[in-house]
């Protein structure tokens, strides 16, 4: 029986809907508020933000997350910046053109309504923010500060050096700290989600593992939130950090949440290229760099043959003879194009022979002409933090001169190319972040609603804090308004039990493989099929080919698998075949995402379908849609297919143009 | 620590000043040496400053136990001092024992000699109590103890040239300006006080004497060899 | 261009807080020095696991400098030695010499116990930040962004002072095992904003007991701490919170 799905958008105009929902929504009295206990997992931005919200408010809130403390979620890692309406600069902005905005990013597959109310909130975070001491950058006047990021023509990106990320998510881990003082919240740090227990058809708790002593431990509650994450480590190389994990989104559709949009990849257009088969992710230069850095690759591929031998360098190939592609292809939006354009733009001009390292596939970011015009100190003051990362990794400096002709100065340029970054696919949710299991809500990343095919710079930080301050913490009173007529549900319960067990066996099962292979080289084994067949630019051919290999590398895994230690105790090595074995399924959830969408949209490519140009073509008649996929009660069975139309009222669908 | 720091590195900035009088006049000098003897105001600050000595120790002696015990009972196998780090700020307790070394040392030289025969009735030569430039002369007379006080000086100075800054700091009169204030104050003052207190030892050990130094000693040698009780 | 380096891994084992430790040695050979110290780790381990042995536990996360997860004492500095602050996971192989051993131990002190291996517990932190590393602010209550006026200076003092990471390494370079530099920059944000002055007193106090409580050192300004900070902070933040816990005792 196929399952329906209600994306439960209230009713009215879009600028109204998210008010007439809270008008209208239930509310949960503060009394009652004190009986109801909610899991939430996960402690980046989204989950440390709603678990102090929540607790606030008064319900009882337990937060795990799988580091040492809540302060080290992937959140922090985020560089360049925030998106709010604020309009503080004067240049035109308002709600309505920052969702309009996003929408357009993302390439017209986000829900409408979700995203005005993302931009609804925006402002509220910048304030939250504030006050929560987040030192954002200033003006000399004390106002603050903004910048521009790809995407946008207005400058409305709010900023705390290339550590925004760090600052809001210590803002929002301040405000969980004082919950937890207060006795509100409840923390379990180095714990880590295996399952969510259904009772009555509800997610009512779940079993967790505690890293450090191994044993598997039962929670009860009234709602569960998971806030865990996206599943870029799929892919093996990515920015995301090495813990960066799906095993909680994926048990969750093991037991009936439905996964959206899996295919919707980002692959972030400035990151340090990769250098060598042992490396273990990829690090992310900020996307500001385009503000002042301009890409480009040689106009002559004898040049960019020299390159790639070793025998010149970037500097030395004088101004006429680079290809400032960007600035050619995109006049309007010159460098600052959206992730997907960029990306997609180095991959044309790399797979054409231009790339200009050793392994040809880098392109250069080159500071020369904004140095010559700002001055280096400026560039420094903007970027210095950047070139000191980039310099410790690569050993060159770009803000160093490397030569002079005819006058003008030229810069080692930095080389970069595109990688995995965040994954706009995710659980699906509705407009109040409930899955498809009644009382499973999920939020930030791991949610797949408010950036469709595509996230514009500075948006995740923004969608993470609104889910948890803003828009979690009213929905979820919608749900739990009736459900403190429930008792305390004891763990004693059969399902629980049940759960448990299944947990148990699963990881005995793990441990008895017994095989000859480690974990890690099954994951890289993972990666390079979801890079060479799942990756940027996707094929009919090879996206089959690509799930053929996805399951004989499961098999492999099945059976070659090999875990030293006991299950006793620490295995570090135990907890990464769990994660290996779901972004394993995973991956197949996203090739078959990707072999269905016959259209290019956003982070999506398909060769077979672009225009003349290159560019993506979309097909609106036949895809404009979520595609949602369901479990089929086992890991090998294909996933079923249910589709949520997209109904736009507010926005004319139309194609893309960063041209003019 | 701080407070009691700083209070004990007044007194010592008092002490040295003093001490440069005998350079210059022996008479000044025994005449400060008269004022600050078994009068009520010298003996009330000779206890007060036993109590501050006592306190900085105790202090000491609490504050390393803590620390020694926040650190854990596993120690590094390998370690690197980082450039940044002075030896003395690490070693500050190893240089007040040698202070406090030579400091029972200096009692026994001077103050046993000066201002103890004068509490002690029959403790020994009450007309030499006073005679400050006398001590001074007789004890650096012999290069071992003037070897042994450049010794003890030294670690004086480099427990100074850190306890000074760092009492600041952790008063937390300091910041990104004031600290590099601080710590040139520290190296001034330190250096200023141990170098007049040097002067005395080595000029005193090399021969020299102030111009009324005969005039001075020869009416302490005359009670001397009366006997006086 | 990258070159190969040989070196020797001389790293701590240790089962568990209570437990003994001891040295294991691993050779690694040909590494190339592009490789980071971290990738270098998980090329022995593949190396352990395909011996059959348990790998070296460890923690690390991020990989990028900003996370504070990883915690390893190289050769006798936190962090390793960098010409800048730079993290574990920031560390080159290009730093090391062709056949050099390099020793890995744990954080050491008694605030942060042994885990596993050269994995800690550093829950203390945590600790501290909930005794008052925040302001009282819930979720909705705030007002406009800039109708609080702040100084471009002083928003940048702060910023540098929110910088830190919560890595530890200044409690594990300090030969007192403090964590003042840690609290410092958080008390030091706080006070530097207006947002914070309301309830700077009690939060310098409570984060100041705390940390006693918690078994931390005292600061005896030795400045080791600074020198390893891989976010540079200094201790001029220990200053202030010095200034601040005086006043506010004083106060009282």
């Amino acid at each position: 029986m196929a399952k329906t799905i209600d994306s439960k958008i209230p009713e009215g105009p879009i600028a109204e809907k998210w008010s007439n929902y809270k008008a209208h929504q239930r509310l949960v009295n503060p009394k009652n508020k004190l009986k109801l206990d909610v899991i939430v997992v996960g402690t980046g931005l989204a989950g440390a933000s709603a678990a102090a919200s929540l607790a606030e408010m008064g319900f009882n809130v337990y937060n795990f997350c799988i580091q040492d403390s809540p302060r080290r979620a992937h959140s922090i890692a985020a560089q360049g910046g925030i998106n709010a309406a604020k309009n503080y600069q004067n240049d035109g902005d308002s709600v309505y053109r920052l969702f309009y905005d996003t929408v357009k990013g993302g390439d017209y597959r986000a829900r409408e309504a979700n995203v005005y109310r993302l931009a609804e909130v925006s402002n509220d975070i910048i304030d939250q923010c504030v006050a929560q001491g987040v030192p954002f950058a200033r003006e000399y006047g004390g106002m603050l500060a903004n910048r521009s990021f790809g995407g946008a023509q207005v400058s409305r990106t709010f900023y705390a050096k290339g550590q925004t990320g760090q600052q809001l998510l210590l803002g929002a881990y301040s405000s969980l700290s004082k919950e937890v003082q207060r006795g509100k919240v409840k923390l379990y740090t180095r714990y880590e989600m295996e399952d969510v227990v259904i009772v009555d058809g509800r997610a009512r708790g779940i079993i967790a593992k505690n890293l450090v002593t191994g044993k598997l431990e039962r929670f009860s509650a009234n709602a569960v939130v998971i806030a865990t994450g996206g599943y870029g480590n799929a892919y093996f190389l990515s920015t995301n950090a090495m813990g960066c994990n799906c095993t909680a989104a994926i048990q969750c559709f093991r037991k009936g949440a439905m996964m959206a949009n899996p295919s919707y990849v980002q692959i972030h257009p400035t990151c340090i290229p990769v250098h060598g088969d042992k490396q273990s992710k990829l690090t992310l230069m900020s996307e500001s760099l385009r503000n002042d850095g301009r890409i480009w690759v040689p106009k002559k591929l004898e040049d960019a043959k020299a390159l790639q031998a070793g025998t010149k360098q970037g500097y030395e190939i004088p101004e006429e003879d680079r290809d400032y592609y960007l600035e050619r292809r995109y006049p309007a939006f010159g460098n600052l194009v959206p992730r997907d354009v960029a990306s997609r733009a180095a991959k044309e001009r790399c797979d054409k022979g231009f790339g200009v390292n050793n392994t040809g596939l880098a392109v250069f970011l080159d500071f020369s002409e904004s140095i010559q015009r700002l001055g280096i100190d400026e560039i420094l003051q903007r970027y210095g933090n950047l070139f000191d990362m980039y310099e410790e990794i690569t050993d060159v400096n770009p803000g160093e001169k490397a030569c002079t002709k005819n006058g003008v100065d030229y810069y080692h340029p930095m080389m970069i190319f595109p990688a995995i970054h965040y994954t706009m696919g995710g659980v699906w949710v509705d407009y109040e972040l409930q899955t498809t299991v009644p009382g499973l809500f999920a939020i930030g990343e791991c949610n797949f609603s408010d950036h469709g095919a595509n996230r514009l710079g500075a948006s995740a930080l923004m969608q993470g804090l609104a889910d948890g301050y803003f828009v979690l913490p009213y929905t979820i009173q919608n749900y739990l308004a009736d459900q403190n007529i429930w008792p305390r549900l004891s763990t004693d319960l059969p399902e629980f039990a049940e759960a448990e067990k299944a947990v148990e066996k699963e990881i005995d099962r793990l441990m008895n493989i017994k095989g000859k292979r480690s974990v890690d080289s099954i994951h890289k084994e993972l990666g390079h099929i979801m890079w060479e067949h799942v990756g940027m630019g996707r094929t009919k051919e090879g996206l089959e080919e690509g799930l053929k290999l996805l399951k004989e590398l499961r098999k492999e895994f099945d059976t070659n698998l090999f875990i030293p230690g006991s299950k006793e105790g620490l295995n570090v090595e135990l907890d990464k075949a769990i994660h290996l074995r779901d972004f394993i399924l995973m991956g197949e959830l996203v090739a078959y995402d990707a072999l269905h969408r016959e259209e290019s949209c956003g982070g999506h490519f398909r060769e077979e379908h672009q225009t003349e140009e290159g560019e993506a073509k979309r097909d609106d008649e036949n895809f404009f849609y979520v595609g949602c996929w369901d479990y089929q009660g086992n890991d090998d069975k294909a996933p079923e297919l249910i589709k949520e139309p997209l109904k736009y009222e507010a926005i004319k669908v139309q194609t893309r143009n960063y041209k003019n | 620590m701080s407070l009691t720091g700083i209070a004990l590195i007044l007194f010592l900035l008092f002490h040295a000043s003093m001490n440069v009088v005998a350079l210059i006049s022996a008479e000044g000098y025994n005449m400060i040496c008269g004022f600050l003897g078994a009068n009520w105001y010298a003996v009330a600050a000779t206890v007060a400053l036993a109590g501050l000595v006592v306190l900085h120790f105790i202090f000491a002696f609490w504050l390393t136990f803590q620390n020694w015990k926040a650190r854990g009972t596993d120690r590094y196998a390998v370690t690197s001092k980082p450039k940044k780090v002075e030896w003395a700020s690490q070693n500050m307790l190893a240089l007040g024992v040698i202070v406090i070394l030579g400091m029972g040392l200096h009692l026994y030289n001077f103050w046993a000699k000066m201002m103890l025969v004068e509490l002690v009735p029959c403790a020994g030569n009450h007309e030499l109590a006073t005679n400050g430039v006398y001590w001074i002369a007789e004890t650096f007379s012999c290069p071992c103890y003037t070897v042994i006080y450049l010794v003890w000086l030294a670690a004086l100075w480099m427990h100074l040239n850190h306890g000074l800054w760092s009492s600041m700091q952790t008063l937390g009169w300091s910041g990104k300006v004031w600290f590099n204030r601080w710590r040139a104050i520290s190296c001034i003052a330190s250096t200023i006080i141990i170098l007049m207190f040097a002067a005395v030892a080595v000029a005193f050990c090399f021969g020299y004497r102030p111009c009324d130094f005969n005039d001075v000693v020869n009416i302490a040698n005359a009670c001397h060899a009366g006997g006086l009780c | 261009m990258a070159k190969n380096i040989s070196v020797t891994i001389k790293f701590w084992k240790q089962n568990g807080p209570k437990e003994k430790g001891h040295f294991d040695t691993h050779e690694l050979k040909n590494i190339p020095d592009d490789t980071s110290f971290l990738e270098a780790l998980d090329i022995m381990n593949e190396e352990l696991i395909s011996e059959g042995k348990e790998p070296f536990v460890f923690d690390h996360d991020c990989r990028e400098g900003i996370c504070g997860m990883c915690s390893l004492y190289i050769n006798g500095t936190p962090h390793g030695k960098t010409e800048r602050g730079a993290t574990t996971c920031q560390l080159y192989m290009r730093k090391f010499k062709d056949g050099e051993t390099i020793t890995v131990e744990p954080w050491r002190s008694a605030g942060f116990p042994v885990i596993k291996d050269c994995m800690v517990d550093r829950n203390a932190f945590d600790k501290i930040m909930q005794a008052g590393g925040y302001t009282t602010v819930r979720t909705g209550q705030a007002q406009d962004a800039n109708a609080i006026l702040i100084p471009k200076d002083d928003a940048d003092e702060a910023m540098d002072c929110a910088s830190c990471i919560g890595c530890g390494a200044c409690v594990a370079a300090c030969k007192n095992g403090s964590a003042m530099l840690f609290v410092s920059s958080k008390v030091s944000q706080l006070a530097l904003l207006p947002q914070g002055k309301a309830e700077a007193a009690r939060r310098a106090k409570a984060m100041v007991a705390k940390m006693d409580e918690l078994g931390f050192g005292n600061c005896t300004n030795t400045r080791a701490c600074e020198a390893v900070c891989p976010k540079c902070e200094t201790i001029s933040n220990i200053a202030r919170l010095n200034r601040e816990f005086i006043s506010a005792k004083l106060a009282d």
